[in-house]
Parts: C-alpha cells; structure tokens; sequence
C-alpha cells in the first residue's frame, strides 16, 4: 500500500540530488570562464622577454612587466616580514586565552580589520606614511598589505591550534617543559599545515589586492628595489594598462593578469600540497 | 616500616570556590604501588595533579596544604624541577604526534634543551623502552612517528617518555580506561615490574584492577579520604561503611 508512496520519496530524493550538482556545477562556471578568457586574451602575449623585460613607451612593440613582478615580490616580502610573526603571535594568544579581556578586543579587532574594506585600509597606509614621509613607497604599500594579513594569519593560527587537544601541552608540561617551550617545540609544530596554509592563503588574497596600491606603492615604469621609493606591482600594473586608451597596452595588462592568476594557482597547490604532507595525526 | 617517599598535609583543592580535594594528608611508600580509588568525580584524578603541581595550570585553581617530596616542600620548589622528579602518564595516550618514537621518548630532554650525546641518549631510549616492555616490538621502528602505534603500545610510550627522565614517582592516571583488556592486561604486568625501580601512583575507579596490581588503596570520596591501608586489609575488611558500600557495588 505503501509503494507508491515510497516511489514518490525516492524521486523526490533524486530530484534533490540533482538540484544540488546542477548548482554545485554552476557555482565553478565563473572560475572557468575566468580562466579561459584570461588565457585566451593573455597567453599570446607571454614571453621569456614579457616576464623579464621593463614596459617600453607608447608605439613601441613588446615590453615586458619585469618592474611589476619584482615589485609585487618586494611589496609581499615587506608586508610579510611583520605580518607573519605578529599574526601566528595573536592567533596563539587567542587561543591560549578563550576568555579574558585582552581576548575579547583581540577578537573583536581581527574581525573588524577582516571586514575594513581593502581601500580604507590604503587610506590608513596614506595618512600613516606617506604623508609623513614625504612621498608614496614600496614601504606604505607593503605595510598596506601586511594589514590585510594579519587577520587572516591570526585567524587561521587561532582555529588550527584550537583543533590540537589539551592532552599534548599536558603531556610537554608534564616533562617539566616550561611554558614558553611547550608552545614553540610542540604546539606550533603541530600546527604547521593549518599555520603555512593560513600564511600561503593570506598570500595570495593580497597578491591580487589593488586598491590599498593606488596612493601607497603608486606604481612605477622602472624598475625599483629602494623601498622608500614607489613601486609598482601586477594588479597595479593591470589597472593602469587596462584603463589606458592604447590596445598594445590592453594585451599587456591581459598577459599580466595571466602572470597573476598563474601565482595565485600555484600558491593554492602548494598550499594544499603542503597541508596534506605535514597533516598531522593525533 | 617502608620509607615514604611522598606524603601530604593537610592538601585541599579547589576549582574556583569548589573545593574538589578536602584536607588529604597521606604517605605514600616508596617502591609500591599505591592506588587512589573512587567513584567518578570524586578528586582522584585533582589530587594527584597535585603532586606534580598539574592542578594549579587550571585557571582560578587553588592549592592549599603541603606536599613534601623526600620531604622537600614541593609548593616551595619550581614546578619545572618538580614535575622532571614526578612523571605523569594520562588517560588518553598523549605520544607528541610531529616526534618519531626515538624522539617521543627523549622528549623530556629535548623539549628541555638538555644536551645528550649520542650514546647517552640511545641508551636512555634502549633502557627506558625496555623498562616499559615496548623496546621488542619497536625497535626496528625507531624513526617511525609514535601515533602508528597501536593504543596499548602509545600508551607504554608515554610510560617510556615518562621513565626517561627518571623520576621518583610515576603518576598514572587511569592508565587503561582507554585500552582494550588485553593492552590493559600488559600494562598492569607493567607496574608490578616497574614498581622495583620507582614509586607507582595510581589512579583508578575500577576496583578489580586497585585489587590486582597495588599494595596500598586510599579510597576517596567526595573528596575526602576515607580510608587508606594495605590493599589486602581495605579490600577484605574496610573500615569504613562507605568503602565497603563502594566495594560491594553500591555506587561508584
């Protein structure tokens, strides 16, 4: 008597599977239809000389964004070198303190600096350094970058050192390990994967940021490795070309953005080579 | 009369106004086992974190009362040196996941910068595997990560990690409620082996395995101490009405 009702749940089931693969399909159109057009339009223009030779004037054929790649790694290296410490800094004290008053304004700060839109972030960097130091620079645009990091290291330090069990610092402390130990030798290393997955993310979310750019590293046709001096860097690089009336300059930028997507690729590989390798089992 | 190697006075602990260990003074012999019996929640488990000064890391914990090991007033020592004399091994076997077994067993040197050299510190992780009957079955394995290990072997390297350091006293807490009988079975053949070179402290609520393997039971309830003796006296004629109504089943 009941079969045709179970008939009908088994349908409806299947109609329900269906609905969510046809959605989880939809949801990857945008990132393929970004990838082919990037490659499509960018592909041509790559290079051996692209990659290392300066942009050359107006009229001119071929140049390259060699200023723009190198700039873009000085612009992550400074905003790296205070991010990352600070960051796996904070996320440890968050997680080493659930509650508490220092926590609560931790928490509360990386959250709104997570939702600071990135240009507001590039205004700070203005008003902080290039206005008292005279002039925009790799510096203020690094430092722009390092802000938008530092949530996001914190963050992920935070929720993977909370996933490791108490029984670990237990058992250091236990050996009389003192404090300090204890997290540097054995809660940090077991928290590697989720810690250089945060870092490595948080790199390539800012590989690609432009706005906090534009009245901070500036850009720069030359190439430029004094870091109180303007810079340039990809997403800079592309917003200029792009937005120029010159067609040379347009497959530029195309071959740039090409150049970026293909970092940010890798960085996510390697990021998920990396938390598969050192995944640790407890 | 056996010479006591730790003993309290007058040991009170508390989680915040909680008072979860109430006015425990007892000795504890040396090179015996001793066992701390209970029901469920009942501070077995706070007052040996007492004795390697575990308790005070919970926040808003207090200790009141003395602990003297080899009557030294360890409350007065530093807690580092303390908890080196007096080893720990837990309920749930904590081996360091990101450290072979070579290296789970040296932990306690190498996570304090002592230096070892090489010959020193193959010996301390051959002796100290051998004392907790582990060394047969890993020693082709060394460089291997401890967490392969199957539970009953993890937990005999935590016991290895432990003997490394060569404490005075080995805490085990509920060494086995997580192991199957037969793991179980190993470890308790364990400690009567080990209690010929060290003092064994053991915390447990099964009453069969307080029976098997210890020479001396304090029975804790509520917190309180209600009994403590010979394990042959204690189990065969309690004192006190509320040990014989925990033996005999009645609650715990």
């Amino acid at each position: 008597m009941d079969r045709e009702r179970v008939k009908f749940r088994i349908g409806k089931d299947k109609a329900f599977m269906a609905l969510v693969i046809l959605l989880s399909f939809f949801s990857m159109v945008p990132l393929f239809l970004i990838l082919f057009y990037i490659m499509r339009n960018g592909l041509s223009s790559l290079s051996w000389e692209f990659l290392t030779e300066l942009s050359k004037p107006v009229g001119e054929v071929g140049g390259g964004i060699a200023n723009a790649i190198v700039g873009s790694f000085l612009l992550v290296v400074i905003a790296s070198l205070p991010a990352i410490p600070m960051g796996i800094t904070a996320g440890v004290y968050l997680s080493e303190h659930k509650r508490g008053r220092l926590s609560y304004l931790l928490r509360l700060a990386v959250e709104v600096l997570q939702g600071t839109p990135s240009i507001v972030i590039g205004i700070i960097a203005y008003l902080w350094l290039v206005i008292s130091m005279g002039g925009f620079s790799a510096l203020s645009g690094g430092v722009a970058l390092g802000i938008m990091m530092l949530p996001v290291i914190t963050r992920a330090t935070e929720e993977t050192l909370k996933l490791i069990p108490d029984s670990l610092k237990e058992a250091s402390l236990a050996l009389g390990v003192p404090y300090y130990r204890t997290i540097l030798k054995v809660i940090l290393p077991a928290g590697f994967s989720g810690i250089a997955t945060g870092i490595l993310i948080s790199l390539a979310r800012i590989a690609g940021e432009t706005a906090p750019l534009l009245f901070t590293a500036f850009g720069n046709p030359f190439m430029n490795l004094n870091i109180i001096k303007p810079v340039n860097a990809l997403p800079l690089l592309i917003y200029n070309y792009a937005t120029s009336p010159y067609p040379e300059w347009h497959s530029i930028a195309w071959g740039a953005s090409c150049v970026l997507i293909c970092i940010v690729l890798i960085l996510n590989f390697v990021t998920r080579i990396i938390a598969q390798r050192w995944k640790v089992q407890f | 009369m056996e010479s006591t190697v730790l003993r309290t006075a007058g040991l009170s602990a508390y989680f915040g106004d909680n008072r979860a260990v109430k006015d425990v003074t007892l000795s504890i012999p040396e090179k015996m086992v001793t066992t701390i019996m209970g029901p469920s929640g009942c501070g077995k488990t706070t007052l040996i974190r007492c004795f390697n000064r575990m308790h005070e890391l919970i926040p808003d914990s207090k200790v009141e009362g003395k602990v003297f090991l080899r009557e030294e007033d360890i409350y007065a020592m530093n807690p580092m040196i303390v908890r080196r004399r007096v080893g720990m091994v837990f309920q749930r076997p904590n081996p360091f996941p990101t450290m072979t077994i070579y290296d789970n067993v040296i932990a306690g040197y190498k996570l304090n910068g002592l230096e070892l050299s090489r010959a020193e510190s193959d010996r301390i992780v051959k002796e100290s595997l051998g004392k907790a009957a582990l060394w047969n079955e890993v020693k082709d394995h060394l460089r291997r990560k401890g967490t392969f290990l199957s539970g009953g072997q993890q937990q005999r390297l935590c016991i290895a990690r432990a003997l490394a350091m060569d404490p005075d006293v080995l805490l085990l807490d509920e060494p086995t409620s997580a192991l199957d009988p037969k793991a179980t079975a190993h470890i308790e053949t364990l400690m009567t082996e080990l209690k010929k070179t060290v003092t064994l402290i053991l915390v447990t609520h099964n009453i069969a395995q307080a029976g098997r393997v210890s020479d001396f039971t304090a029975f804790l309830y509520l917190g309180e101490l209600v009994e403590f003796g010979s394990t042959g006296q204690l189990h065969t004629a309690p004192r006190d009405k509320r040990t014989e109504e925990f033996l005999r089943g009645k609650f715990g």
